[in-house]
């Protein structure tokens, strides 16, 4: 994020804040926090840096420290930055039976990078996560919103060159691909 | 009112007491030890399971055991309830888990820990402990953080039992210090290294129960068994100004809140009679003050220093010689 | 296949919307309660049932809703847990994605028994996609009257809403879900008091899963006596299991309770035997947190009875010869599995969840992580073996809230059962490539 770039909600947002906020009885608007910072993660680059925090913390009138507890204890809150496709992948069990780490293995090798790490070029970081609740259509990978399952390396493979080819970042907030039932 | 046996001890308590405080009342070595409840803290207590006990009939009305260890200090007494902490081996053996638990990401750096001969986990560990560890991985480490002026946090030796957060919540407005990550991780932090100005932050440090959080300006000064520890108080606008000088000669090294038998603070104290009032001359002395805690500092070693050099001085007065350790008045079973 | 009560329509296209829900009897329950119940004779029916808990620990639901306190002029709150992280399962997520309306359904006629005004469905953030789907059903369900002021015309309102989560398994502990639901750690509170006395923002609060909230649905439809007769003995109704791992058919089916875990296994109508033909070797019956059986103890209890999945039979023989039935988080390992390997995935995943604030829980975990790590490296010690299994014991029961347990149970069981296993790992290190050690432990070939 460049350093000047003020930050703000879209009108927007701050809009869906509000209607968040008016969720919840009179004074238990601190129960916004979660969602808003899912907001705000999506709005300002996939990453919640120190002054997300404390602008979300400024809309809940709560203490910056409050939404820094809250945003480091759950793992979908990155505080530091990632790239554009965040490729989680799930390591627990069923996946792992079914083959997550030559999932991973095969990720690494195709984009050159160790398991944490963010390609060069910002497009791509591996992460292993735990259980996603997929555990029936294993291996699996969640990127943004989506999940991918049933994975094979072909698979993988595609999925790379079309998210490459958009070069849009995928964020847990929309949810873009219907899923076929 | 509620009856309770503990360890075969009973006393009746007022409703709503939790087991912990009822064996404080009755006193002596059958009262749980504890590390995260303090009991001019609201809502601390449950977290470091040290004062787990073996509730061995519910109450009169259901006299069932309890399943599983209770934590004391979050456990209200029923009347007829018999509760079990040293007359049960299986449950002094899950203490002991529990004290392993807690040792074995703590770096046992004592040797150079201000908080060494009157810090609760070191009694724990001489308690409960073992000579050797079983773990023999890296311990956690953290780097060492200053929050403000007067107060260092070495998180490494924290065992995290939210007391400083709970202080900063309850005395002080405007919290900028809480607990930051998850699991193994969790931290007790700043945010974002903000310092923490507030005239009772101070009081953090007198409730740690480890070296985690220490005094700035008494870090590295002196051991605390060498310092005498003397009750004296001062007109204060912000607190009771009623405190604990620690003496070395007529140097005042650190000045404390007084505490109790369990180690708990009496009377919270501001910034300005811990951290700025360090001359004997800002203080009207009540006298020495003897500390009765469960720990190594109740040895009160600067008691016996002190008659150690009285003795010293009148073998010479005397005119005879230096007398061996373990001689006459020497002996330390004499003085 | 045995009888479907929850799973009846979810192949029909466009289940997923109002219209077709509708058409196929949706929203019947609401209807029945609203206009021939009241509160009180629906929580009865929930009692006669004998629906116990769906989210693992297999409480009674009736006797959950009877606890909750009603004193007057306070809120009353009902939150759905639909934070599903148990690895194994992922029924709640397939039922959420096909049949929302089912949930709402149920969430509207529980408050109504409950008197809770308010209702949240706390989902977890991985699921943000089915949070969507969520909100859609319950736009939907405002747009048709069952939502909102004056339900037909009656005097009951409400209002539900979804609440996301943002990845922390120990958020579906329910006091952890409440403190995370009022913006806060998920750290679990410590109780008493409980949640039926003050639970959401201090106020009575029921917390159920997402499959009992929707079992209401056919129990009130059809009565809880006739619910009662499905199952067996005090395991009624239907059961949705996730089945996942080396089977040819994984997925989620509903069960009657009380069908053989062989016919579960091995027949084409659910899991459909094991993957390639291959050997059964152990399963993890209800989620990760429950004792995994070898294939011996797992198709029969040490009785040399037929297990069941129900409560009671795979409860049979305490943890000693049984497991639990837990959330139905059905993981099956064929002969080619490293038990090892698997419990260190577990363990991984304990370690990763632990919330921090209890001493045993927050250091014990990832302690056992570590001598699992060594051992699969290759630097194990039998000592170690024993090592592990004195931690676990030193965690279990001593933690404020059930994770712990979670931890402790799945390392005593695979030691339990598998203890030569560990003992080859550590007396053959030079053999360790995940699967050989089987293999060679059981003069078998690769495939």
């Amino acid at each position: 994020m460049a350093a000047n770039k003020k930050i703000e909600f879209s009108e927007e947002t701050l809009a869906l804040c509000h209607k968040l906020i008016k969720r919840y009885p009179e004074g238990k608007h601190k129960s916004a926090l979660i969602p808003i910072l899912h907001l705000a993660q999506a709005e300002f680059d996939g990453w919640l840096s120190p002054e997300v925090m404390e602008y979300v913390a400024s809309i809940l009138k709560i203490q910056a420290i409050e939404a820094f507890e809250v945003a480091s204890f759950y793992s979908m809150f990155n505080l530091k930055p990632v790239g554009k496709c965040h490729l989680e992948i799930c390591r627990t069990s069923s996946c792992w039976l079914m083959g997550a780490e030559d999932v991973v293995r095969h990720l690494e090798k195709r984009l050159g990078i160790k398991e944490g790490e963010t390609t060069p070029d910002g497009m791509f970081t591996i992460k292993t996560v735990e259980c996603l609740g997929s555990c029936g259509t294993a291996p699996m990978m969640q990127v943004g919103a989506d999940y991918y399952e049933n994975l094979t390396l072909e698979k993988v493979d595609q999925l790379l060159d079309r998210m490459k080819a958009s070069g849009k970042r995928k964020s847990y907030t929309d949810v873009a691909e219907t899923r076929p039932l | 009112m509620p009856k309770v046996t503990i360890d075969g001890h009973t006393i009746e308590v007022p409703e709503g007491t939790t087991i912990l405080n009822a064996a404080r009342m009755i006193g002596g070595e059958i009262v749980p030890p504890a590390m995260c409840y303090y009991s001019k803290l609201k809502t601390s207590g449950g977290y470091c399971r040290t004062c787990i006990v073996e509730v061995s009939k519910g109450s009169e009305k259901d006299p069932r055991p309890m399943p599983k260890p209770v934590a004391s200090c979050r456990t209200t007494v029923m009347d007829g309830m018999e509760v079990k902490n040293l007359t049960s081996p299986a449950l002094l053996e899950a203490r002991a888990g529990v004290v392993e638990f807690l040792l074995i990401n703590h770096p046992l750096d004592c040797p150079i820990c201000d908080q060494a001969g009157e810090c609760h986990l070191q009694d724990l560990g001489y308690e409960h402990g073992k000579a050797k560890t079983r773990y023999e991985f890296p311990r956690r480490t953290f780097e060492k953080i200053d929050i403000g002026n007067y107060i260092k946090l070495h998180m490494t030796r924290c065992i995290l039992c939210y007391r400083c957060v709970k202080v900063a919540e309850q005395l002080t407005d405007g919290r900028v210090h809480g607990v930051i990550n998850r699991g193994e991780v969790s931290e007790i932090s700043t945010y974002i290294q903000n310092a923490i100005k507030n005239d009772f932050s101070g009081n953090m440090i007198d409730v740690c129960p480890v070296g985690a959080l220490t005094d700035k300006t008494f870090r590295f000064k002196s051991r605390v068994w060498f310092t005498k520890p003397v009750d004296a108080h001062r007109d204060c606008k912000k607190c009771s100004g009623k405190v604990r000088l620690w003496e070395k000669g007529e140097e005042v090294l650190r000045v404390t809140a007084r505490k109790d038998t369990y180690g708990e603070v009496v009377d919270w104290i501001c910034n300005d009679c811990r951290f700025e009032k360090k001359k004997i001359g800002d203080w009207i002395i009540e006298g020495p003050a003897k500390i009765d805690r469960h720990s190594v500092i109740s040895a009160n070693h600067y008691e016996s220093l002190n008659q150690l050099k009285l003795a010293v001085a009148r073998q010479r007065n005397k005119g005879g010689k230096k007398p061996a350790l373990g001689e006459g008045a020497l002996n330390p079973n004499n003085i | 296949m045995g009888k479907k009560l929850l799973l009846e329509h979810d192949h029909v296209p466009g289940i997923n919307s109002y219209s077709v829900y509708r058409e196929k009897g949706g929203y019947a329950s609401v209807e029945k309660a609203l206009k021939t119940m009241t509160p009180e004779s629906l929580v009865e029916e929930v009692k006669k049932s004998g629906l116990r808990g769906r989210g693992g620990a297999g409480f009674p639901t009736g006797l959950k809703w009877s606890f909750l306190a009603k004193p007057p002029g306070v809120e009353r709150y009902l939150v759905c847990n639909a934070d599903e992280s148990e690895p194994g399962t992922f029924k709640d997520r397939y039922l959420m994605e096909r049949i929302p309306h089912l949930l709402v359904e149920g969430m509207i006629t529980s408050s109504f028994a409950l008197g809770a005004k308010s209702s949240y469905i706390y989902i977890r953030g991985e699921y943000f996609y089915v949070a969507k789907i969520l909100e859609k059903a319950i736009e939907e369900a405002y747009a048709n009257g069952w939502l909102g002021k004056n339900i037909l015309g009656t005097d009951f309102s409400h209002d539900c809403y979804v609440q996301i989560g943002a990845g922390a398994y120990i958020c579906g502990e329910e006091t952890a879900l409440l403190e995370s639901l009022e913006g806060k750690r998920g750290n679990p509170r410590i109780k008493p008091p409980f949640p039926a006395v003050a639970g959401l923002w201090g106020c009575p609060t029921v917390v159920n899963n997402v499959e009992t909230i929707a079992a209401v649905v056919p129990i009130v439809n059809q009565g809880g006596e006739a619910y009662a007769q499905i199952g067996i003995g005090k395991s009624t109704g239907t059961k949705l299991i996730s089945a996942s791992g080396h089977i040819n058919k994984p997925g989620v089916y509903e069960l009657e309770l009380g069908l053989p875990v062989e016919e579960f296994i091995y027949s084409e109508a659910y899991c459909g035997g094991i993957r390639g033909g291959r050997k059964l070797k152990a399963v993890v019956a209800g989620g990760s947190s429950v004792p995994i059986l070898p294939a011996e103890l797992i198709l029969k209890t040490a009785k040399g009875e037929p297990r069941l999945m129900s409560y009671e039979s795979l409860g049979d023989g305490g943890f000693i010869t049984g497991t639990m039935l837990g959330s139905g988080g059905f993981i099956v390992m064929d002969d080619t599995t490293s038990i090892v390997k698997n419990l260190y995935t577990f363990s991984r995943f304990y370690h990763h969840e632990s919330c921090g604030q209890c001493s045993p829980c927050r250091e014990g975990t990832g302690w056992m992580e570590k001598i699992l790590h060594k051992i699969l490296d290759g630097h194990g010690t039998l000592a170690d073996v024993d090592l592990l299994w004195d931690i676990q014991s030193k965690i279990e029961g001593k933690t404020i809230c059930p994770l712990g347990e979670a931890a402790a149970w799945p390392v005593a069981a695979a030691i339990r059962h598998f203890r030569s296993e560990f003992e080859d790992y550590v007396k053959n290190p030079g053999n360790i490539q995940d699967v050989k050690h089987y293999y060679r432990l059981n003069n078998l070939q690769p495939a």
